[in-house]
């Protein structure tokens, strides 16, 4: 999709809210909750992140993933106007100004923090507050969230005397209290054990279906290619990759895997030349034809058929296929990193 | 359908308001720190500390003065014949009402009654005795033993004293009429100059015990990663001055704590506090513009230095790593809190001079300058403007250190800490929450 198109598609829902009195219109499916075009940012002369172009729309769950390092963090920083980009543009809602609405964003940084002594009720109302809700409801709409995620009881307790991971419940409740349109997490899942990670994933599911859009950095992949509908690949601060996770799985052809009775025989010849076996099985690419031709001449060989499975790729394939053995090598430390 | 209903909702609410202005953002900032500072168990040490310097003062002083009083008493020695010394303390004790301290107090020493062999000069070699001086000698002809100094000092007096004694009949002083004038125009001026002077001080005095608080005031936000939600909401400077407003109101109810306790303790011991302090506070004399406009105008250029020191403070420390980095630099702050003050306290006789515009100009000195002022000179459009114009740097400074905030700290992600746990030696797997330096105390990380 080209700027010029962007621009139009934006121009149809939020961009023209500037013009009205900030005044947003319904969700459009097809326009964009944030753009960023060529955006750089370097820290005392060395380019964290380097010409990223993303274009999430409205409604998505959208998903960077990246090793640590690789500019996730500062990407998102960009896109929340807690930082200002050194080049480029980006884009909230067709805003250039990301604070200009405030309301209708909701940020989970990676590094959690609340205040120790604050009750989890007050914080969430504080953070509510900041994002414009008025103290009483704050409490009101925080209450009823805690009810939601069974930690009533904990509404009067100092975060202090909270778990970790209830601390982290409820600044995760503290982020969506206004009911943001657009909901950026980074790096959620980090900290969190197998069960609240599932709670997680749920939570942004349903999100997305009340039709809030999801932008959340990971260095997991799986939690991507479960959630994404789209996906931005960075590594060293570029974006060598952004679009649909489907889009980037088709990047590398489907294999398919044979297992045959027979060993060897006159049928071998109908495989294709980049055929590697490993033990009973036989790998190769999906021819572009298909596997009917190939199953004629297999079954005409007497090759004895056992077994045969088209597997598309993975979202780990087309990471490594992307960005290389060594980012994907790093993701897979990182990933494990932060499970342990 | 339910989902449509959440959308809907959503949509209303959003629709209300996309954003808070800056001034809203500052109020929900200033809010939630008045309310936590006031309400935390430090406020209490917070409000009771000035009692410690004065309790401290109080002690010294009383310490100081009974001391004072054991090993300065001024007393000199008579060595004479009886009745010479009798003559000589009735003639002291009939002129000491008029000259007040002007004469010593006389005493017989004890080990010259009666003794022909006495020698006065060995007995103050001796160092026995708590005398100034010793008269020896006769009322006609009296001779001074003592140090150079006190000799010096007290001769006059004792030849005073002791002419008096030959006098036939005691001395009779006629009475003189009195008529006082309210004010000189030089009484008048040293008058506002001490005004001038004393309000500087409390003003100093104040700023410094409060704009310094404003120095950690980010740690906390620091420490907790709370900042980053705070920049990702609303915009940094709205953050800078929500904390400074906080910390003015704080201060605003430690100075109304403080001044009520000092009006009951007025009310109280009035007359106790004028003897003790040897000063009228009913009688102090009035600033130029009056007193209820200074002490508007004091309240107002108080919350101006506050603002300008406490918004440099609050963007030093900001950028501060550690707590410890922020005491290391309490020392220089202080410092240059003392050298605005002595500016603008150096020229408060000068002005219209050039150092004097100098201090006015500047903003951190304008307020203390421009306060002296108005306790000098009854010109009031001066101070419409300076007030405007200090609140114009306030601004600025808010500004600029919202930004270099933003700039500096704001800059890092995951790498940064990677980095910083490899330079500290904890390994790439430090975590949070681990027991390296970062937590111990509070820090942000560095540059990706």
């Amino acid at each position: 999709m080209d700027m010029a198109s962007n621009t139009r598609m934006m121009s149809n829902s939020s961009a023209a809210s500037e013009d009205e009195g900030l005044t947003l219109s319904p969700p459009d499916p097809r326009a964009l909750a944030i753009e960023a075009r060529g955006l750089v940012k370097s820290f005392d002369g060395t380019r964290a992140v380097d010409g990223v172009d993303i274009s999430v729309p409205e409604g998505a769950i959208y998903g960077i993933l990246g090793p640590n390092g690789a500019g996730k963090t500062t990407t998102l920083r960009m896109l929340l106007g807690i930082i200002d980009p050194d080049e480029g543009i980006r884009r909230v809602f067709g805003h250039d100004r990301p604070h200009d609405i405030g309301r209708l964003i909701g940020y989970l940084p990676e590094e959690r923090g609340l205040y120790p002594a604050m009750k989890s009720i007050e914080a969430i109302a504080f953070m509510g507050a900041l994002r414009g809700l008025s103290l009483a409801e704050g409490r009101r709409r925080g209450l009823e969230l805690l009810e939601r995620h069974d930690l009533a009881y904990a509404a009067d307790r100092q975060i202090r005397q909270l778990s970790k991971g209830m601390a982290q419940t409820v600044q995760l409740l503290g982020t969506l209290v206004h009911r943001p349109r657009l909901v950026v997490l980074d790096e959620p899942f980090s900290g969190l054990d197998a069960i609240n990670q599932g709670k997680l994933e749920r939570m942004i599911r349903s999100l997305a279906e009340e039709g809030v859009t999801v932008i959340f950095s990971t260095h997991v992949i799986h939690h991507a290619e479960r959630l994404c509908e789209g996906v931005a690949i960075i590594a060293g601060g570029k974006v060598p990759y952004a679009g649909s996770v489907e889009a980037a799985r088709d990047r590398i052809p489907a294999q398919v895997r044979l297992e045959t009775r027979a060993r060897d025989g006159d049928w071998t010849a109908a495989l294709p030349e980049d055929t590697r076996r490993e033990g009973d099985f036989f790998y190769f690419p999906l021819p572009e034809d298909g596997v009917e031709p190939l199953l004629r001449q297999l079954i005409e060989g007497e090759a004895g058929i056992l077994s045969l499975s088209i597997e598309r790729a993975g979202l780990h394939d087309a990471f490594v296929s992307i960005a290389g053995e060594a980012a994907a090598r790093q993701l897979e430390a990182d990933a494990a990193g932060g499970q342990a | 359908m339910n989902a449509q209903h959440t959308n809907d909702a959503h949509r209303a609410d959003l629709d209300a308001k996309p954003r808070l202005t800056r001034l809203e953002a500052a109020w929900v900032i200033a809010r939630r720190d008045f309310v936590a500072v006031l309400f935390s168990r430090a406020f209490l040490f917070f409000l009771i500390g000035p009692l410690f310097p004065v309790l401290v003062g109080g002690l010294a002083g009383s310490i100081g003065s009974q001391v004072s009083k054991e090993t300065t008493v001024i007393e000199v020695g008579l060595a004479m014949s009886a009745e010479d010394n009798a003559a000589m303390i009735a003639a002291r004790d009939q002129l000491a009402p008029k000259l007040r301290g002007a004469i010593p107090a006389l005493r017989a020493v004890e080990e010259a009654a009666g003794n022909a062999d006495f020698d006065a000069r060995a007995f103050m070699e001796a160092r026995k005795g708590n005398f100034a001086a010793i008269v020896t000698g006769t009322v006609d002809k009296p001779e001074l033993i003592g140090t150079e100094g006190q000799v010096r000092r007290w001769q006059g007096p004792i030849e005073l004293i002791a002419a008096s004694t030959a006098a036939d009949a005691p001395l009779v002083f006629p009475q003189s009429t009195r008529q006082t004038v309210a004010s000189s125009a030089a009484s008048e001026r040293k008058n506002r100059i001490r005004t001038a002077q004393a309000a500087q001080m409390v003003m100093f005095l104040l700023t410094m015990l409060l704009a310094g608080m404003v120095l950690s005031n980010l740690a906390e936000e620091k420490g907790n990663k709370i900042i980053e939600i705070l920049a990702a909401a609303i915009p940094m400077d709205a953050v800078f001055m929500g904390k400074l407003f906080a910390m003015l109101g704080v201060s605003f109810v430690g100075i109304f704590v403080w001044g009520m306790l000092g009006w009951g303790f007025w009310a109280i011991a009035e007359d106790a506090i004028i003897t003790v302090t040897n000063t009228d506070f009913r009688n102090l004399p009035g600033p130029a513009v009056g007193w209820p406009l200074f002490i508007a105008l004091g309240i107002a250029y108080f919350s101006m230095a506050y603002l300008l020191l406490g918004s440099l403070f609050l963007t030093i420390g900001a950028m501060a790593d550690t707590v410890r980095e922020v005491q290391t630099l309490s020392m220089p702050v202080t410092m240059l809190q003392l050298m605005v003050f002595f500016l603008a306290a150096a020229t408060l006789t000068d002005a219209g001079s050039g150092l004097e515009m100098v201090a006015v100009i500047f903003p951190l000195s304008s307020p203390f300058a421009l306060l002296a002022r108005a306790a000098l000179e009854e010109t009031l459009w001066i101070h419409a403007a300076a007030l405007a114009w200090q609140a114009m740097w306030v601004a600025l400074l808010v500004k600029g250190g919202s930004m270099l905030f933003r700039k500096r700290v704001m800059k890092s992600g995951g790498a940064g800490r990677e980095k910083k746990k490899r330079r500290w030696g904890l390994g790439s797997r430090g975590g949070r929450g681990g027991r390296g330096p970062e937590a111990r105390e509070p820090q942000l990380e560095p540059a990706e």
